[in-house]
C-alpha cells in the first residue's frame, strides 16, 4: 500500500470534532513515513468552517457542500460523497482513509467499507506505517483489553477508524488549502431524515474526549450521591462517567456509561467511586493511563488493576479530596 | 411486523477467549454465547412484534456449524425460527465478507425491520451493520434508544451525547439497537422447552449463490481484506498502592499522586 491518506473529518453545531484533528495529526506522521501525502475531507451542508479548522493540520482539504444534508444524519451522506470523490479522484486515489471510533466515524467506516469493497480495522490506538509490511500495522486491544493485536490490510487499500486521545492533536506548520466542492444528493445510500435534536442533559462534551473522569457506581447510592460525584469532577476539571448499575438505576443517562454495552474511554486520570470493578466494566476503562479508586471494600475488584486505591467511604472521602484540591487552588 | 435480528454467537467473556495458532478467534477456548448487544435488539424486535399483534422476529446468523446450541436460547427468549449461514469458507471472514453473506442472507427473507447489536465482544467493532445496510439501499438508523414503526415508516431515537437525535425513515429499513431499549427477557421454561422445535435453516455459500466473484472478490477467511500480524499482552500496570488512613490523609495522598503524575 502506498499513495495518498485521506482523514474523513467529523462534524458537530458547525464545526470540526477533536478526534478529527488527532487523526489529521496521525495522518501526517504516516504520509512522512511512507513517502505518501495527507490530505482531508469534510462533508457537510456548510462545511467550510469545520474545513478551514482542519486544513490547520492538514495541508488540503476538501469542503464538500450537500445541499439539505442537515436535515439528514451524516452517515450516508458523508460515505456517499467520500466514494463519489474516490471514484473521481480515478488513480491514483487515495488507499487509506481514516476516521475517528465514534459512533458517526463507525457508521461511515461501514458504510465506505461496502461501497468500496476495502477492508477496515477498527478501534485502533496506534497506527505505524510499516516499510517490511509495505503499509499501515494497525493496533487494537481484542477480548476485553487482554489481548493486544497488531493488523494490516491483505490488499492496497483500507480503513481504520481510530480511538479519540490515541494521538495528541498537533496544529501543522503552516495553514492548509480549502477547495470547496458541490456535490448532489445520494443515489444508492438512503437518506435519514434528522427530525429533531433533543438534549437532556445539559450540553457536555462526550465523555471519550474527556482527559479527567470521575465515575460514579452503584456506592453512590442515589442520583443525589452523583452530586458528589460531579463536585470532583468540576474540582478536576473533568466529566461524569458511571457503570451500568448507576444508569440501570436511573440515576444518571445511558450516554455516561462506560463499559461493555456503554462508552469505551482513554483518559489521562479514571477516577472511579463505588464502583466494584466488573469485568464489564473494566473493558471500557483499563486502558487509562492512571486509575485511582474509592472504595470500602478492600476485596473490590478494582483494587487489582487500580494505580491508587483508597479504602474508604467515598462521602468521607470526596468532600476532603475537593477542599483539598480547592486549596492548592486548582 | 416481520423482524429479522442479526445475531452472533461469541466467545462468552470469561476470561478464557483467545486467538489460535492462525491468529483467528479460537472458539474452543471459551464456550460461545448470544453477543450480549444482540440481546437488546432481540428484545426489542420481540417487543415490537408483541406490540404488533402479529408477525415474526428471525434470528440471522453467519457462524460456526456447532451455532444452534447457542441460538436455541434466542429461540428459547422467543425469538420463531432462525437462519444460519455457515460454510468452512467462512472462518476467517473480516468485516467486509460478513455484511457481503449476511446482505445476501437477507435478499432471502422477506421482512420490515432488521435489528443488529451495536458491536460484537469477540474483537470487533460496530461496522457490520452499515455495511449490510449500504449493501441492500437500507435506511440505517443507529444507537436506538427507542423505535417505533408507524405507517410504513419508522422513528428512532438515536442516542447523542448530550441526549437523542429523533430520525425517520421508510420501511424496510435497519436499525442498530442499544441497551437503552431494555433489559433483554429470561428465557421461560415453556420457551426453553418451545425451542428445541424451533426451525434452524442451515444455508451455505452455494445455497445462497454466493460465490468469491458474486460478492467482489473478498468473503471468507482465505481472502479475508485484513490479517493479523501479532498477539501480544498489554503492558502490565505497576502493582496497586493500597490507602487505608483517614480520609483527609487519603485525600492529601490522592493529591500528592496525581502531582507526581502531573495530571494536576
Ligand atoms: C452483558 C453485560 C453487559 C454489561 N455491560 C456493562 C457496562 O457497559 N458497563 C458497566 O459498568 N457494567 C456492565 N455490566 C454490569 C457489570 O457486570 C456490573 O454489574 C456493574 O459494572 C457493577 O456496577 P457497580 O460497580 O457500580 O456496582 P457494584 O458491583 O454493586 O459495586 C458497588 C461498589 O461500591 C462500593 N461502595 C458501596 N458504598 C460505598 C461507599 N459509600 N463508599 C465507597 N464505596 C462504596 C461497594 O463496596 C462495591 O464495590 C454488564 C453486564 C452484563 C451481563
Ligand atoms: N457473523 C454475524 N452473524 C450475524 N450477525 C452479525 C455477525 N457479525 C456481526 N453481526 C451483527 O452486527 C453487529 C455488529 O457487529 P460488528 O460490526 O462485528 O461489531 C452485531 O451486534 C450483530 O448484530
Amino acid at each position: 500500500m502506498s499513495g495518498a491518506i485521506w482523514v474523513v473529518g467529523e462534524m458537530a453545531d458547525g464545526g470540526l470534532v477533536r478526534i478529527s484533528t488527532e487523526i489529521a495529526t496521525l495522518a501526517r506522521d504516516l504520509a512522512a513515513a511512507s513517502g505518501g501525502t495527507a490530505s482531508g475531507v469534510v462533508v457537510g451542508e456548510a462545511p467550510g468552517a469545520a474545513a478551514g479548522e482542519l486544513a490547520d493540520y492538514l495541508p488540503a482539504v476538501r469542503a464538500v457542500s450537500v445541499a439539505g444534508a442537515d436535515g439528514r444524519t451524516a452517515a450516508a451522506t458523508t460515505a456517499m460523497a467520500v466514494a463519489d470523490l474516490i471514484a473521481a479522484a480515478g488513480e491514483p486515489g487515495p488507499t487509506l482513509l481514516l476516521l475517528g471510533a465514534t459512533p458517526d466515524g463507525r457508521d461511515v467506516a461501514g458504510m465506505l467499507s461496502a461501497l468500496l469493497g476495502w477492508g477496515v480495522l477498527v478501534n485502533a490506538s496506534a497506527v505505524t506505517w510499516d516499510v517490511t509490511v509495505g503499509g499501515p500495522v494497525v493496533e487494537m486491544s481484542t477480548f476485553g483489553g487482554r489481548l493486544i493485536t497488531t493488523s494490516t490490510f491483505t490488499g492496497s487499500h483500507g480503513i481504520v477508524t481510530i480511538r479519540p486521545q490515541s494521538v495528541t492533536a498537533e496544529p501543522a506548520a503552516g495553514h492548509g488549502v480549502v477547495q470547496s466542492v458541490a456535490a448532489s444528493d445520494s443515489p444508492v445510500l438512503r437518506p435519514v431524515a434528522l427530525v429533531d435534536r433533543v438534549a437532556e442533559a445539559s450540553a457536555e462534551a462526550p465523555i471519550e474526549e474527556a482527559r479527567i473522569i470521575v465515575a460514579g457506581g452503584r456506592g453512590v447510592g442515589g442520583p443525589e450521591g452523583f452530586a458528589t460525584v460531579r463536585s470532583l469532577a468540576v474540582a478536576l476539571g473533568g466529566a461524569v462517567g458511571a457503570t451500568r448499575a448507576a444508569v440501570d438505576a436511573g440515576w444518571i443517562p445511558y450516554a455516561t456509561q462506560i463499559g461493555q454495552t456503554g462508552k469505551t474511554v482513554k483518559p489521562a486520570l479514571y477516577l472511579a467511586l463505588g464502583i466494584s470493578g466488573a469485568i464489564q466494566h473494566k473493558v471500557g476503562m483499563q486502558t487509562a493511563e492512571t486509575i485511582v479508586a474509592v472504595n470500602r471494600d478492600p476485596d473490590a475488584p478494582i483494587a487489582e488493576f487500580a494505580d491508587l486505591f483508597v479504602v474508604g467511604d467515598l462521602f468521607e472521602v470526596v468532600p476532603a479530596l475537593v477542599a483539598a484540591l480547592r486549596s492548592r487552588g486548582t | 411486523m416481520r423482524i429479522v435480528v442479526l445475531t452472533k454467537p461469541v466467545p462468552d467473556t470469561t476470561g478464557a477467549e483467545r486467538l489460535g495458532p492462525d491468529l483467528r478467534v479460537d472458539r474452543t477456548a471459551s464456550p460461545a454465547v448470544v453477543n450480549a448487544n444482540d440481546e437488546y435488539a432481540l428484545e426489542a424486535a420481540l417487543k415490537l412484534v408483541e406490540a404488533a399483534g402479529e408477525g415474526e422476529v428471525v434470528l440471522l446468523s453467519m457462524a460456526p456449524a456447532s451455532a444452534p446450541e447457542t441460538l436455541r436460547k434466542a429461540l428459547a427468549m422467543g425469538a420463531h425460527r432462525g437462519v444460519l449461514v455457515t460454510d468452512p469458507a467462512l472462518a476467517g471472514s473480516c468485516t467486509l465478507s460478513t455484511a457481503r453473506v449476511l446482505a445476501a442472507a437477507l435478499r432471502t427473507l422477506e421482512f420490515d425491520l432488521v435489528l443488529a447489536g451495536a458491536d460484537t465482544s469477540d474483537g470487533t467493532g460496530g461496522v457490520v451493520p452499515a455495511g449490510v445496510a449500504a449493501l441492500l439501499g437500507l435506511p440505517y438508523l443507529s444507537y436506538a434508544g427507542r423505535i417505533e414503526p408507524s405507517g410504513g415508516r419508522v422513528r428512532v431515537h438515536r442516542l447523542s451525547p448530550v441526549g437523542y437525535d429523533v430520525i425517520e425513515a421508510p420501511l424496510p429499513a435497519l436499525v442498530v439497537a442499544t441497551q437503552a431499549l431494555g433489559e433483554p427477557r429470561y428465557p421461560s421454561l415453556k420457551g426453553i422447552m418451545g425451542a428445541r422445535s424451533k426451525e434452524i435453516a442451515t444455508l451455505s455459500l452455494a445455497d445462497l449463490d454466493v460465490s468469491v466473484e458474486a460478492v467482489g472478490g473478498a468473503v471468507g477467511g482465505a481472502v479475508a481484506t485484513t490479517r493479523v500480524l501479532e498477539v501480544r499482552p498489554p503492558v502490565v500496570r505497576a502493582a496497586t498502592e493500597i490507602v487505608r488512613e483517614p480520609a483527609p490523609v487519603a485525600a492529601a495522598r490522592i493529591v500528592e499522586f496525581l502531582q507526581t503524575r502531573k495530571i494536576i
